[in-house]
Formats: C-alpha cells, structure tokens, sequence
C-alpha cells in the first residue's frame, strides 16, 4: 500500500511542480509590471554604445536625485534590440522611454498606439522646442505630432578619402562632381588600388549611394514619395537614374572586384582605406570616431579627409541636400506608469548644456543650435564643426530609406539592392521587384 | 510490501509526466501556435489579427520561395552525400587503434567543441578577401581577388564546405563508436575463411554499421534542412540571395520584415518536410522495426 501512495505523492508533487510554473510563466510579466510601478521606477532602453552609454548613465543619475520616479538605463545589441522592441512594445514590459530611428521605423508604433504624443509638452516649453535643428526634430514628426526627440548626435552620410591614396594616383583634392568621381576611379585603379571601399556583403552601405544618387537627380520629393507609397514612385526616371549610375560605377571597376565579400561590421572597409589599399568611401559621419577606435594613427592623421557626396550634372536635387541619420530619438511609450516623469526626463535633459557637453566630449554633433563654436573642441574639432556647419545649412535631410521605410519594404530594398550591385537585375527588374 | 508491477513490468505512465509536460511547453504548444500565427497578420506589435488563408496564398506569389527550397534541398543532399562520404571511412579507420589515429582523432574533434556562431566569425575571418587567408590561398586555387563569399557562384559552396567542417567531427564519432562494436568474432571467421579487407569492409562492417548510417543520414538530412546559425553570420543569405536557405527566408520574413504571418508559414512547412523526411527515412530503410543485428552471436 505504502508503495502506491508514495507513487500517487510522487505524480501528484511532478504534476504540481510542472502547473506551478506554467502559472509563474504566465504571470511573470504583469507582477514585474506592479512591482516596478509601486517602486516608482521606470526604465530607458538605448542601444549598447561604449562611448554614449556613460553619458545617459549620467543623465539618469543627475534625474534620478531629485525625483521620485527613478530610472533604470538598459542597453541591448542593435538586431536584438529592435526584435525585443518589437515584441514588448505594448506589453507589460515594455519601457517608458525607448531609443528609436524616427520616420518609419517610429511610425509603426505610433500607428499601434503604443507611444505618447509629445507635441503637448513641446508647445508647453517653446524655449526647449526652439532648441532643436528643425529638420532634424521633423524625422521624429508622424502625421504632424511629435513622437520622438532628437537624443544624440546627428550622423549626415559624407564622402571620407585617404588623401595620400589620391595623391599617389595624381589626385590632388576630392571629387566634387559625378565625372571628377568616375575620372578618379580610373586614375585609382591604374594606381593598382581599390578606388572607393565598399562593404558589399552589408546593403545597408551600398543603399547610402542609392539615396544620394536619387537625392541629386531628382531632389528630397522623389523618397517623400516613395514613404507616402504613391503610384509609380519606385519606376521614377530619378530612381532609374540612380541606379543605372550605380551600375555605371560598378562596371567602372570602382568598388574592385571582391567588394561583395567585405563587411563594416568587422572593419573590412576601413582596413582599406586606413591601409592605403582604397581612395574613397561613402559613410556616415559615425566613422571618424569609428575609425578613431579601430585605426586612431590614420583617423587622426592628416591623410583622413572628408567632404560632400558630389554634384551631379543636370540633377535638380540642390547639393547641399543631405541624407544619413539626422538623429536617434527618445519616444515616451504611451501605457507607460511614469508618462509625466518621463517627459520630465527629456525636457530636462535632451538640451542641457551638460548632456551636449557629454556629446561633444565623445565626438558627436548635437542636433542643437547655436553651437557653432562649441563644437569646435576636441580631437576632431575640423571634423565637428564641417558636420556641424553641413548639417545646420542643408536644406533637407532624408532619413536613411531603410530606417524610413516599413521593416518589410526595408528587406525587400536591400536584398533587391544588393542584386543591382551584383548586375543580377537590371534598374528595369528592380523597379519591378518593387511593385512599380 | 512493494511496489506493485504493472502490465508488462512497466513503470505507470504518470512517470513520462514531467517529460512530456517539459515536450509539450516547448515543442507542442509553439507548433500550435505557429500554426495559429499562420493564419493572422502580425508584426510583433499588438495582437495578431486574424486573416485566414492569405499568408498560403502568399506562397505561390512569394519570388524568394523556389529559390530557397531549391538551394535547401541541393544543400540538404550535397551536405549528405559529402559528410557520409567523408564520415564513415574516416570514422571506420578512427576506430582502429594505433598512436597516430589517437592524434588525428584528438585534433580532429575541436570544431565538435566550438559554438556555431564561433565557427561562422572564425570562417568569415579567414575568408576575408582583403584580409583573410582567402586574399592568400584564392589566387592558389583560380579565385585571383580571394571573394569566395562574395561570388554568387562560390558563396554557396563555401557554405556547404563550412557545415561538413562543422559536422564531420560529430558524425565520425558516431562511426567510430559503431565499429568498434562490432564483435572481433566476425572478423576473425572471415579472415579464416579468406576474405581480404576490402571483402570484410563490405560485408561485415558495412551492414553491421547499418543502424549508424540512418541514424547519422536522419541527422544529416533533418539538420540540414533546418540549417541556419552559420549562413545568417557568415552570408546573410547572400551575395544577393545566392544562400538564402528556406530557414533563412524565414527568419529574414519573420525577425527583419516583421511578417511574422507568412514566416509561420514557412515555419510549419519546414515542420511538415522536416518530420516527413525523417519518417520516410526510417520507414522505408526498416530502421522502425528495431531488428537485431547481431542474431546469433
């Protein structure tokens, strides 16, 4: 007897154990929720940056002092970040105030109704509104709101050269126009070395010649049209334009032969051009201070020059047009306990003179005004102030297509993109694969 | 008194309770829902909204799809074919003894010991066109610029080459362990009886390592289909979509494009090939009947 009551104890304690944490499963968010709420703590959730980190790290701290909702920074890898978003946003644990691209990619969160309208507590501190580079603040505007605040630095794509690379092919100064660019690339190659550093096998690098190019022929309209998915715009002559120049420039030998085997991530471009094997390469501003951390001899030397993506003949695009990254935002989520702390936080914070000193102190560009001689300090004092002066006298600033456009549209551009890199599909083919 | 046998002298079934329990929150309930995502519109925000059929239908104007199966059925069949053509005479050999065969075997089994993410940013090293031992060895073998991974011709073939590196080692023990089961009595009646080692290879070792090669080609065949870690590292599924594996497609639709809907579909379809092929292996290979190899010794 003894033996089958042990064994119904034994089965009944299994089964308990096994419901007991199905049920903790199920309820483990909600009570994380309610004890963070009691507590009055709130959570910012930001890329993993080793230089930015500190900086909102202090930013916090000097908050959290005086307030009684405090906040808690947490940081995450790019591609898990944006997958752990997507899938908390909304839920229980969710952030109050998260780290995003603005346009397209905050758009579908807004469109959720997952984050809080901000334009309220703008109008309520014009002095703090006023503080921003108009069109900057404008990518974190959806449907006229503002959503998301410029949080870092601006980070405009730029044409960056190895002086020394170009001289030894009897190039004195950087091309400034399309025919200068593709009259180098002969002179480059002939020179025995790769003309411009292309990290093929990441489409995100090849799209910043696709968004220029476009820009250039055919001015900021015909992107804005795209976004807005009107008929038609994908088969646009400008778009078409676009990419029978970048195939110009591949059968040109401009990005070598193997530039679909090379990567940014792992410093395969800069270890080009830091290593006098290529002339040019097309990044966005983020690379000084990259190439600052992989290769400091060459980004602080003489030989690292950078200028404006180059004019081309009978474009209508005015050249002084800009695309990158106008900023990375803060949005507020709407469901968020601590909203008001929240917004508090940001208007506190975002144009502070301590939060842009940290910014300028690790080499970035605040999307501030009046900083002209402020951003004159440091290592890359030249370099800051060229960003500065370009991004405070352009007359649009797109945002990077695949951050403006829906994740789906996004994936489909780039591996389509890819394709017109390799010659696999012709602008004809691609504008079709678009859906017109 | 004790405990009381039941039927057959085995143990009450409540005993397989925390184990299914366990199969059941991780595998069966998933599968549920991935079917039911199958059927609904999701882009990881919100609730899926239900939309009937339109994620299948999507499958027969998806342009990616044939390419995919296609490259996960060649890569499924060329990963066989190499692996088993690589593992069971090495493995035959391994099981051997002798210094040297201990050395090669401990050398050997280090890609067994290393995380595939490890592999693929290893291999993505070495295979650096500018950089990497291909900018150094390409020119040796006809590929002047070092761009394996980058040629569209190539890429997938590196592909296959990095997974036998990764799986071989694995495979070969299994070989291994199987032929040294084998009892010496077999052996040593064909030799008394003339056969040469050719002759004992096979008809002794080879149908005795039978049960071995369908549980190694079930591996093989399952885990190639179901292939992923290293093309997303070292490829992305490209140049272009030159190794876009079905997994991959489907990770690309689900975690990229936020299409959850459509890449359930795919999910449930790589489900349904995935346990079809490896129930054909084994019905039609009689692995099922668990028959005996050694009746009689």
């Amino acid at each position: 007897m003894t033996g089958t009551i042990g064994r119904r104890v034994a089965s009944v304690a299994a089964v308990t154990v096994v419901g007991l944490t199905l049920a903790a499963c199920g309820s483990s968010g909600p009570s994380a929720t309610n004890s963070k709420a009691a507590s009055g703590a709130g959570s910012v959730w930001v890329l993993t940056d080793a230089s930015l980190n500190p900086v909102q790290q202090t930013s916090i701290d000097a908050f959290n002092k005086g307030a009684t909702a405090k906040f808690t920074l947490s940081n995450y890898g790019n591609d898990p970040y944006k997958q752990k978003l997507q899938t908390a946003i909304g839920s229980p644990n969710q952030p109050d105030i998260f780290y995003n691209w603005g346009g397209g990619n905050l758009a579908q969160y807004v469109d959720a109704g997952q984050v809080a309208d901000l334009t309220a507590t703008l109008n309520a501190n014009p002095g703090f509104r006023a503080k921003f580079i108009p069109s900057v603040l404008d990518v974190g505007k959806i449907h006229g709101k503002v959503y998301g605040l410029p949080m870092q630095g601006v980070q405009p794509v730029m044409m960056f050269a190895n002086a020394d690379v170009l001289k030894k092919a009897g190039i004195d100064t950087m091309a400034i126009t399309w025919d200068g660019l593709l009259a180098d690339v002969g002179k480059l190659k002939a020179a025995g070395v790769t003309p411009i550093a292309l990290a093929g096998s990441q489409s995100w690098t090849e799209l910043m010649w696709m968004e220029y190019l476009v820009d250039r022929i055919g001015g900021p309209e015909k992107f804005q049209a795209i976004v807005a998915g009107k008929a038609g715009a994908w088969s646009d002559p400008a778009v078409v334009g676009a990419l029978t120049k970048v195939q110009d420039l591949v059968s040109a030998g401009a990005f070598g032969s193997n530039y679909s085997a090379v990567g940014y991530d792992n410093q395969g471009t800069q270890a080009l051009i830091a290593g006098d094997k290529a002339g040019y390469e097309l990044m966005g501003s983020w690379e000084v201070s990259s190439l600052n951390g992989s290769f400091p001899a060459f980004a602080k030397s003489a030989a690292l020059e950078w200028g404006k993506f180059p004019t081309v003949a009978g474009g209508t695009g005015d050249p002084a047009s800009l695309v990158g990254n106008p900023s990375n935002y803060y949005s507020v989520t709407q469901k968020s306990p601590n909203k008001a702390a929240a917004m508090k936080y940001l208007v506190d914070t975002l144009t502070s003179d301590t939060y842009a000193q940290g910014l300028m102190g690790i080499g970035q560009v605040p999307a501030i005004t009046g900083l002209e001689k402020k951003v004159k300090t440091g290592t890359f004092a030249g370099f800051n102030a060229f960003t500065y002066a370009l991004v405070g006298t352009a007359p649009s600033f797109t945002q990077s297509w695949d951050q403006a456009l829906t994740a789906a549209t996004s994936e489909k551009l780039l591996t389509n993109l890819q394709k017109i890199f390799l010659k696999e599909m012709t602008p004809r083919q691609f504008v079709a694969a678009m859906g017109s | 008194m004790g405990p009381r046998p039941h039927a057959g002298g085995r143990p009450s079934s409540l005993w397989a309770v925390p184990a299914i329990s366990f199969f059941a929150l991780f595998a069966l309930f998933p599968m549920a829902v991935v079917v039911y995502l199958s059927f609904t519109k999701w882009s990881g925000i919100g609730a899926p909204v239900w939309s009937g059929t339109a994620n299948w239908a999507k499958l027969t104007t998806d342009p990616q799809l044939s390419q995919s199966v296609r490259l996960s059925v060649l890569l499924t069949v060329v990963s066989w074919l190499l692996q088993t053509a690589i593992c069971l005479p090495l493995g035959v050999y391994l099981a051997g003894h002798g210094r040297a065969r201990a050395l090669l075997a401990a050398v050997f089994f280090v890609p067994l010991l290393m995380s595939s993410a490890a592999i693929a940013i290893l291999w993505a090293g070495l295979l650096d066109p500018n950089f990497g031992l291909a900018s150094v060895l390409g020119p040796l073998v006809g590929v002047k610029d070092g761009n394996f991974i980058g040629d569209p011709q190539l890429a997938f073939w590196v592909i296959v080459t990095v997974v036998a590196w990764q799986f071989v080692p694995f495979h070969v023990l299994l070989y291994q362990g199987a032929t040294r089961q084998i009892p010496v009595q077999l052996y040593e009646a064909a030799r008394i009886d003339g056969a040469g080692r050719l002759r004992q290879f096979t008809s002794i070792t080879l149908p005795q390592l039978r049960h071995t090669i369908i549980t190694s080609s079930v591996l093989m065949l399952v885990g190639s289909l179901t292939y992923f870690d290293i093309v997303l590292i070292l490829t992305g599924g490209g140049p272009g979509t030159a190794t876009r594996i079905l997994p991959l497609h489907m990770y690309l639709e689900g975690f990229r494009a936020f299409d959850m809907g459509y890449a359930s579909v795919l999910a449930v379809l790589l489900l349904v090939v995935g346990t079809a092929l490896s129930l054909v292996v084994t019905r039609v290979t009689g692995f099922n009947r668990m028959e005996s190899q050694k009746e009689g010794l």
